[in-house]
């Protein structure tokens, strides 16, 4: 099967190259990184974590949204998601592959990793964490893989694979409450200690997953000659923009706990990421952003007639997208450290380096998504004989 | 007949243990052999008042009062910890490693009222290091027990087994650990520093290496020695600080601990720090 991956026209090939020239200087940049150390990003000792677990926490979201499309095609028998459950399985793989890269260019000892399951250790939310990321990562190749090996032989999936299935569900969820814990249980970290960090990620993974995965499915659709169906979009459109409402419903309890509450801790760090705090506003513009943007896309979803129109429900996925991505991928994780445990103010600013192999680690993401589709799209060309052109 | 009979053993069954366990359940509630009034404080589910003590728990008395006495001593007492130790000096707050330093008041205790301030305890710093808390968060987050609380209380470090994830500084509440963002044991490239100083470097406590955290380590080292950490030392026969056994109530520490009004910092995170304050 995986020779069809090999195979594509000019544009394929042409995206193929420019996604490994990017991966080429995003591993020289790791090589610069590994020999020096973690001293060529901009963290420092009250900013710890940088870019690397924020797109981490991100992107953990973006694996578990895709448990929005397998939900109602495999319990419910929705078979409207027939054609995009493998896709939604194979951008969860793609997603967890990516969380993992981030971690490994976030350890100060990438060679020691292993030393997480040499001497494991049930009481860090660490430990389990690289357990539900593994284990999903391992249901949804599998998943995938089984699914469309019958596809392609044209018989229904065997039964055996049936309780992977039902398992990978309660597990999406697992992911993501798993790297809030990561968070949300961490005393002297006022903006992290909330019980509505588990629900408030899963509301914001439920929106960015399924919205990423619409926007793929307009490129397929553009270049790819792969139309997932109108209907099926429609109802992940629903989906969209109802989860991202929640998202933005559990941003302002946030808000009216920090503020009404008038606790000192709780306010610093929204003050700091919204409004600016004793001067520090470089986050501002972009935490302002993050919250316009979705309220304009939530906006633009929930009417019925820029819904039904392509183009713009397709910028209405796009605003959400990159709206929670400043959220979670930017300000959630930067604005934890910040005041530190002494309430002092220290900035982060992201160095060259830092930057070239986070855009290396997505693209790195966006290669084994691509084969990964091409693999499933070359499938249903060959028993639907539509005519692929990518 | 016999589904009749099944379903009713059934439904008596289930009114029985209902019928039993309600007016208990009721009962509790409503004439309570619970008291009513009982208190919960952060440390009232600390080891050292639930438990019995056992063995050593290590634990400091920092007198400020003291320190403003003797301005200067603070500075010491850093210098002599970051030589016994091989702390690296960057010369930039981006690299910076720390193990004990001074920091103003209000920083130091965050939750503390600044309300109509006492001129001379907001003006002056007060030294600031590892906890060592009798339940450690950082301890909790690593995942590969690199960090680890001894018997002794004392929360130490394995440089050779930590990964560099970090996750242990982001879940101290007290900001007390540092990270080897590039390698201590090189020079500075202009200048050809060295950024472990030659002529102090101590060859009896290992340097670390990058990628890895590291803090204070309540001197252990020269605990086995029988040595007093090296601030302690610094500090000579002022008794600015104030070392010792915790769960001994004839030592040093114990008896001005009774002796004394103490604070702790962030006493409502729970952890049981084992480092106190007179101010």
């Amino acid at each position: 099967m995986i020779e069809k991956a090999l195979v594509g026209n000019s544009n394929y090939k042409k995206w193929i190259t420019f996604l490994l020239v990017i991966m080429g200087i995003g591993a020289i940049c790791y090589v610069r990184q590994f020999t020096y150390g973690l001293g060529l990003t901009g963290m420092s000792r009250d900013v710890s974590w940088g870019v690397y677990i924020a797109q981490f926490t991100f992107l953990v979201g973006v694996a578990a949204g895709g448990v929005m499309v397998a939900l109602p095609y495999y319990i419910h028998n929705y078979k409207v998601f027939g054609k995009i459950t493998i896709l939604g399985e194979f951008l969860a793989v793609s997603s967890v592959c990516m969380c993992l890269m981030f971690i490994i260019a976030d350890l100060g000892q990438p060679m020691r990793a292993l030393n997480v399951l040499l001497f494991p250790t049930p009481n860090s939310m660490l430990f389990w964490d690289m357990i539900v990321l593994n284990g999903y990562l391992f249901l949804n190749i599998l998943i995938g893989w089984v699914v469309l090996t019958s596809e392609r032989k044209e018989v229904a999936p065997p039964a055996w694979i049936k309780p992977f299935i039902y398992l990978s569900i309660p597990w999406a969820i697992s992911i993501h409450t798993v790297t809030a814990f990561l968070y949300a249980g961490l005393p002297g970290r006022h903006f992290w200690l909330t019980a509505i960090m588990a629900p408030r990620f899963l509301a914001s993974a439920f929106a960015a997953g399924p919205a990423l995965l619409i926007i793929v499915c307009m490129i397929l659709k553009r270049f790819a000659n792969f139309d997932a169906g109108k209907e099926a979009i429609q109802k992940l459109v629903t989906i969209v923009a109802y989860a991202a409402l929640v998202n933005m419903f559990f941003l302002c309890m946030e808000f009216f706990t920090a503020y009404y509450s008038n606790i000192p801790g709780h306010m610093h760090t929204l003050e700091y990421l919204y409004f600016g705090l004793h001067g520090h506003n470089q986050l501002v513009p972009w935490m302002n952003l993050s919250v316009i943007l979705p309220v304009i896309g939530i906006a633009m979803l929930l009417t019925p007639s820029l819904r039904i129109k392509e183009s713009t429900m397709t910028i209405g996925c796009i605003l959400i997208f990159v709206g929670f991505w400043l959220d979670k991928g930017i300000g959630l994780v930067l604005g934890g450290f910040v005041p530190n445990p002494l309430e002092e103010i220290t900035a982060y600013h992201p160095t060259f380096n830092e930057i070239a192999i986070t855009i290396a680690v997505w693209a790195t993401g966006f290669f084994i998504l691509t084969i990964l589709y091409k693999l499933a799209l070359g499938v249903h060309t060959e028993l639907h004989g539509e005519d692929v052109i990518t | 007949m016999d589904m009749k009979r099944r379903k009713f053993l059934k439904i008596a069954g289930l009114s029985t243990i209902a019928g039993i366990g309600a007016p208990a359940a009721f009962e509790r509630l409503l004439n309570g052999e619970v008291p009513t009034i009982s208190h919960a404080s952060s440390q009232s589910e600390s080891h050292s008042e639930s438990e019995k003590p056992t063995g050593k728990r290590y634990g400091m008395l920092i007198n400020l009062k003291t320190f403003r006495e003797h301005q200067g001593m603070a500075e010491k007492c850093v210098k002599a910890c970051h030589t016994v130790h091989n702390v690296p000096d960057f010369q930039n707050p981006k690299d910076e490693i720390k193990w004990i330093w001074e920091t103003p008041y209000e920083n130091a205790f965050t939750s503390k009222s600044h309300y109509y301030k006492n001129e001379e305890v907001h003006n002056n710093d007060a030294l600031v290091l590892c906890n060592h808390c009798d339940n450690p968060p950082c301890v909790r987050a690593c995942p590969t027990k690199a960090t680890f609380r001894r018997d002794d209380g004392i929360v130490a470090m394995d440089y050779h087994r930590c990964i560099g994830c970090r996750f242990c500084m982001a879940a101290c509440p007290f900001g007390a650990r540092s990270f080897n963002w590039r390698n201590p044991r090189g020079k500075d490239e202009k200048s050809g520093r060295y950024f472990i100083d030659r002529a102090t470097y101590n060859k009896e406590f290992p340097t670390r290496m990058r990628g890895v955290v590291e803090k204070c380590n309540f001197c252990v080292e020269r605990l086995a020695k029988g040595l007093q950490p090296a601030c302690v030392e610094a500090t000579g026969h002022t008794k600015a600080l104030i070392f010792g056994d915790l769960n001994d109530t004839n030592s040093e520490i114990r008896r001005t601990l009774s002796s004394n009004f103490t604070i702790q910092r962030k006493p409502e995170a729970g952890t049981l720090p084992s480092i106190f304050y007179i101010l």
